[in-house]
């Protein structure tokens, strides 16, 4: 069942970054790839890592198992394992598999003589996981910094260095973010709604062509951006979402270390209102 | 080496505006003489216009033009009429609900709520009235209704917000105020209030879907601009009469993540995450307060916190 009906003539050799035939075969549905290989590398160390610190907590509930980065007191050196090295290697193996994961997208596209739109739109989310465990931590001088791996504990530390600069929601790049967020899933709504309307019109109509999604958008709004037009806004909206994100955090602390409502005082004060 | 990459429209074509498919009757209600901006042609259709008014639409775009009339004019008053103080103070301004002594009183006096019962009135009105306007519309053109009940999930989690909790919890003071600093102190105030937010399930299922939305268009799009020159763009036709762009979209994610949705379902995908958003928040936001104090201890008694 590993193929699909149409799927034969598309397995095809090329198209490989590094290795060139070496690693060029699938396993199920997966490809492989020189990269694929490094995917597995560092996601099965990484889990391994993973559980091992588990092992040494106090918890085996999911919910709550948690790989806490070191103290801030070990600055930027490398800390003992059970005390926030087991973080550090398992940032280290997470780097590692995202960035090769991206690769692989990329040997995928060119043996499908596909764009790299992917590719480049995941290393969006990858900017975003090493602003917070790299970048933010560097500039502020410690790996405690760092979000600890964790389901619940990860919330508790948004929590905790939001209410550090008192009130999140002041960030005015957060403010751009979450802004971004909820204009990509109103799109996503409105994108999928359309597709699947002019598809399944209902019992006894024909599916309808696209004459007719310019039409019910131009009717509703008073624009159709059209159906190539709709997933370029998607995906700027959806980077731009990440974008902002791991903005709004990088700035927090290395750049502004004060509540952020306090920000605006700077808008309140401008010396254009006398 | 170097491959074409679709980003902008790099060619546009111009030729006589298209007025819109025929409905009949109704199309007497298009209006506007279509325009093209080419900055708009880079990234999507030039043409703007022409767009369909009807009752529906009329009655929404009134009562919207109302409730912010009432919400603007009630901060411009709250700074003194002086008009540059409001634009100093405007994101600190506020139309706030009734107070706690008000409860439930519907009547109760215009400086005391009673203008932001009147805005929330009109506000509701004008978003189900343009609901309902999607409705029409797709009916009229022979389309699915997907529009219409995906913006009814939205307008749930409105409802909840400013209508329903408040009315369970016996005060309109619970709502929500008009206003961009002060809806975000509520949202701070509110998490504070029940124990961390973070910790209601619904809320972690509408950020789920929040965030999948994101990952799903950062995706779907990319997926398509990149199949394009494949003309999978032309998704309903690659629904019907898959073509090799259909099929390497496909087979990307296959290959990559060891499955794929179709050119079809993926648009499901979309819809369900879209919608559970607003779905799944609603809930949460209902449950707060009326059924759960503190989310914290109920997170605690249900052993995923401590």
């Amino acid at each position: 069942m590993a193929l699909l009906s149409f799927e034969r003539k598309y397995r095809i050799r090329g198209g490989t970054l590094i290795g060139g035939d070496m690693f060029d075969f699938w396993v199920g549905p997966f490809y492989v790839g020189f990269f694929g290989v490094t995917t597995a590398f560092f996601a099965a160390l990484g889990t391994a890592l993973i559980f091992y610190g588990a092992s040494l907590g106090d918890t085996w509930n999911p919910w709550l198992i948690t790989i806490n980065p070191p103290d801030v007191a070990y600055g930027l050196s490398l800390a003992p394992l059970r005390e926030g090295g087991i973080w550090q290697l398992v940032t280290i193996c997470a780097s590692g598999a995202f960035i090769s994961w991206a690769l692989r997208e990329v040997e995928i596209c060119r043996k499908l003589g596909i764009g790299l739109h992917v590719p480049i739109a995941f290393s969006f989310a990858i900017l975003a996981y090493l602003s917070l465990v790299v970048v933010r931590p560097l500039l502020m001088g410690a790996w405690g910094h760092g979000f600890p791996y964790g389901i619940f504990s990860h919330l508790d530390w948004v929590s905790n260095t939001g209410y550090k600069y008192l009130n999140f929601h002041y960030n005015p790049a957060h403010m751009v973010a979450v802004s971004f967020f909820f204009t990509t899933t109103l799109a996503l709504a409105l994108h999928g709604s359309l597709v699947l309307a002019a598809t399944n019109p209902g019992k006894g109509q024909p599916v309808r062509s696209p004459e007719y999604e310019d039409t019910f958008f131009r009717d509703f709004i008073g624009y159709s951006v059209g159906t190539l037009g709709i997933h370029r806004v998607g995906l700027f909206l959806a980077l731009s979402a990440g974008f902002w994100s791991a903005v709004c955090i990088v700035i927090s602390g290395p750049f502004w270390d004060k509540g952020w409502p306090e920000w605006w005082d700077g808008w309140r004060n401008l010396p254009i209102w006398l | 080496m170097a491959a074409y990459q679709n980003i902008f429209t790099q060619v546009q074509v111009r030729s006589a505006p298209e007025m819109g498919a025929h409905t009949g009757e109704a199309d007497a209600w298009r209006v506007g003489t279509p325009g093209f901006v080419h900055w708009i042609g880079r990234l999507g259709n030039a043409q703007i216009g022409p767009i369909h008014l009807g009752w529906t639409g009329l009655v929404s775009l009134f009562c919207g033009f109302l409730a912010f009339e009432i919400i603007g004019l009630n901060m411009w008053a709250s700074v003194g009429w002086n008009p540059a103080e409001f634009v100093r103070q405007l994101p600190w301004l506020a139309l706030e609900p009734p107070p706690p002594e008000q409860g439930l009183n519907i009547l109760p006096p215009l400086n005391q709520g009673g203008w932001w019962l009147i805005a929330g009135f009109f506000l509701t009105v004008s978003l189900i009235s343009w609901c309902v306007r999607s409705y029409l519309r797709a009916k009229a053109l022979g389309l699915g209704t997907h529009t219409t009940w995906a913006f009814a999930s939205a307008i749930w989690l409105y409802l909840v917000l400013g209508f329903i909790r408040p009315i369970m919890m016996g005060s309109w003071s619970e709502a929500v105020p008009f206003g961009i600093f002060p809806h975000l102190d509520w949202t701070g105030a509110f998490s504070i209030t029940y124990g961390n937010l973070f910790y209601n399930p619904f809320h972690c299922l509408s950020i789920v879907f929040l965030y999948g939305s994101t990952l799903l268009f950062a995706m779907h799009g990319a997926t398509i601009l990149a199949t394009s020159r494949y003309g999978s763009e032309r998704e309903v036709e690659q629904i019907t009469d898959r073509g090799t762009g259909s099929e390497r979209a496909a087979l990307f994610w296959r290959w990559t993540m060891g499955f794929n949705a179709t050119m079809e379902s993926i648009h499901r995908w979309a819809w369900w995450f879209a919608v559970l958003t607003t779905l799944t928040g609603g809930i949460g936001i209902l449950l707060t307060g009326t059924v759960v104090e503190n989310w914290y201890d109920w997170a605690v008694a249900h052993n995923y916190a401590r």
